[in-house]
């Protein structure tokens, strides 16, 4: 019973997720394919919760549910546009296109399928997750972790100098 | 934790970010030469450190970081690129509408990436410092605020950009799904065929073949060099296609088993050959000098894979030596595109005419330069092309050697093209044109670096050597 009831959850969520990305990519009024795209970031933080990986799904929520999609809806909304019929138009390759990200599926669906993974790592509690989270990011992983710190700054300078323009306001 | 192993990247986090107090404490009006000055100064001071570090060979943070003698020379090599741009840009940013003195400060951090790039040693550091350094590409490239042409290149480069590292990530994430570890080297006695290793390693070699540019993932090199400002056009050519070729020969070599793993040295020759050919194929017909340049560096970019083809150390030792030549002779060229461009106004090639009578400095760097790419003796991509070749050759291997050779005889047809416009034509008047001092130092230093390691390779050659030996 208790497999059942993950294989629904999982289903339900993987199909929620990818049916929200396939709407950011297909609906014409780019507000509803950001909204679809926050629905697609929390199917992703469900798959979270089904890994154990509470933390991470938290984050999931926080970040990207939260602050990343109503960025994305600020940026339209400031953006002063009137009419949004036809805001997220595709272009003359959507034919093409498809072909080869159906090609590409069917690979790598291929591959995944013929291959066995092992599970990797070990099961823990949720509490020791996270202080094991923490002790890698400043311990083992402190320079990917420091260097994505200068990344952002590095993000953050050029947003200004590209936002801002050669105007002198 | 041996914290020392990061020495060279903690100076140089400390100069990007001391250059960008600077910026905000120095009065906004200026031109900014002294920050220029500054970036210059303190790039040569961590260079000059980065000598006293070969012979250490050491993983700390539990073997998610390496210095060895490999990554001490391939960061030599961003750094001296770095110089180089630096010293090339200083005329540019004073033509800057605004935020000048910013520009140094977003070279060095792309600098930066790249040394946490050529260090890392595993797949997670590996991407931080790849996004680190092309984050920062792309605000340079769109940096000519108000130029249309620079934002559009920044707006493309953003985007093909944002799409390698996507695919990069996901062979990145099959490798750990497979193996269950980021560490490169245990990667290796973890992984043997499965389908799933075998998509991981196409998508990886599309994802670093697109940060070296080689066909066909090159599409985007041509429109992003044109539009980019020349001297970052230089570096991304340079620095950023040392930095993948960096990160590509650590993963496949210390990462990916030969036997009984994915025959990755099948593709590899496969890019290898076809790179050289439509890379030097389309130069042909380039009018611009910064496309022509672009597709060029493709073709650089297939003899230098010829040197991952033998998957030894004297193929390293080739990709190395080369690299380095690649630098010298590629800025020395841009360095003359980046004055003509000022002078004149123009990028193109027929504009050239007479440039050997109105100022045969410019002429004879420019002809030099481009000699050593295409490999004439006795300069020194001559010398890079022989280490390149032989080591592929001895492995009883004789296409690509053939393939090799016949393309650079093509590649003599466009490079001397330029020249012949130089040397040949009657200028269109005849004004002398001025060459700006630290534009000089570049182009001289790029020349006399090129003559020299041609007649006499010795010295780097064993530097290289031993920074390959340090992989295998």
């Amino acid at each position: 019973m208790n497999d059942f009831i993950f294989a629904a959850a999982f289903y339900g969520l993987a199909g929620m997720t990818i049916l929200s990305a396939a709407g950011v990519v297909f609906l014409k009024d780019i507000v509803h394919s950001a909204l679809m795209l926050a629905l697609s970031f929390i199917g992703v933080a469900g798959l979270y919760v089904l890994l154990n990986a509470d933390f991470l799904a938290a984050v999931q929520i926080l970040v990207y549910g939260g602050a990343v999609a109503i960025l994305i809806a600020f940026g339209v909304m400031l953006t002063r546009r009137r009419n949004m019929k036809e805001s997220n138009p595709n272009n003359r390759w959507v034919i093409y296109a498809s072909f080869v990200s159906a090609a590409f599926f069917a690979i790598c669906g291929w591959a995944l399928m013929g291959t066995d993974f092992k599970p990797v790592g070990q099961q823990v509690n949720p509490e020791a997750a996270v202080e094991g989270l923490a002790s890698l990011l400043l311990g083992d992983y402190v320079v990917a972790f420091e260097s994505a710190a200068v990344l952002l700054l590095v993000a953050l300078v050029g947003a200004i100098i590209l936002a801002k323009g050669a105007k002198e306001a | 934790m041996n914290m020392s192993l990061l020495s060279t990247e903690i100076l140089t986090a400390v100069l990007a970010c001391g250059l960008l107090i600077l910026c905000l404490l120095s009065p906004n009006k200026e031109k900014h030469r002294g920050i220029g000055y500054a970036t210059l100064f303190g790039l040569l001071a961590i260079l000059v450190t980065t000598f006293f570090q070969y012979g250490i060979n050491e993983t700390t943070f539990h073997e998610l970081w390496i210095h060895d003698d490999y990554s001490v020379f391939m960061k030599e090599l961003f750094l001296v690129a770095a110089i180089l741009v630096t010293l090339s840009s200083i005329d540019f940013v004073d033509t800057l509408p605004r935020f000048r003195s910013e520009y140094y400060s977003l070279i060095v951090f792309a600098a930066l990436g790249m040394m946490v790039m050529a260090s890392a040693n595993d797949l997670v550091t590996i991407y931080v410092g790849m996004e680190l350094m092309t984050i920062t590409f792309f605000v340079l490239v769109a940096y000519v605020l108000g130029n249309g042409r620079s934002s559009e290149a920044g707006v493309k480069y953003l985007l093909l950009g944002a799409a390698s590292s996507a695919v990069l990530l996901f062979g990145m994430s099959l490798l750990y799904g497979l193996t269950g570890t980021t560490v490169i080297p245990e990667m290796m006695a973890k992984l043997h065929w499965s389908p799933a290793l075998v998509i991981a390693v196409v998508t990886l070699i599309a994802g670093f073949g697109f940060k070296i540019s080689a066909v066909p993932f090159h599409m985007w090199s041509p429109d992003i060099y044109e539009g980019a400002p020349t001297p970052i056009t230089g570096y991304l050519a340079v620095a950023s296609k040392a930095a993948g070729f960096a990160v590509l020969v650590r993963v496949f070599i210390d990462g990916l088993p030969l036997q009984n793993g994915v025959d990755w040295l099948t593709v590899m020759s496969v890019l290898a050959g076809i790179t050289m050919v439509i890379g030097n194929v389309v130069a042909i017909p380039q009018t611009n000098i910064k496309r022509m340049l672009a597709y060029s560096s493709v073709a650089q970019a297939g003899y230098l894979l010829v040197g991952l083809m033998s998957a030894d150390a004297a193929g390293v030792k080739g990709i190395l030596f080369y690299a380095m030549l690649y630098v010298v002779a590629n800025m020395g060229a841009f360095a003359v595109a980046i004055v003509v461009a000022k002078e004149l106004g123009t990028e193109e090639i027929p504009d050239y005419a007479g440039l050997a009578i109105r100022q045969p400095l410019l002429a004879s760097v420019m002809t030099i330069s481009l000699l050593s790419l295409a490999g004439i003796p006795p300069l020194a991509g001559f010398v890079g092309k022989l280490y390149l070749f032989s080591a592929i050759m001895d492995k009883g291997v004789l296409w690509p050697a053939f393939v090799g050779f016949v393309m650079s005889m093509v590649s003599v047809y466009y490079y001397l093209n330029v020249a012949l416009y130089m040397w040949r034509d009657e200028p269109k008047d005849n004004r002398p044109i001025h060459v700006p001092g630290a534009i000089k130092f570049t182009v001289l230093f790029a020349m006399v670096a090129t003559v020299f390691f041609g007649i006499y390779p010795g010295p780097l050659a064993e530097v290289a050597t031993m920074a390959a030996k340090s992989l295998f």
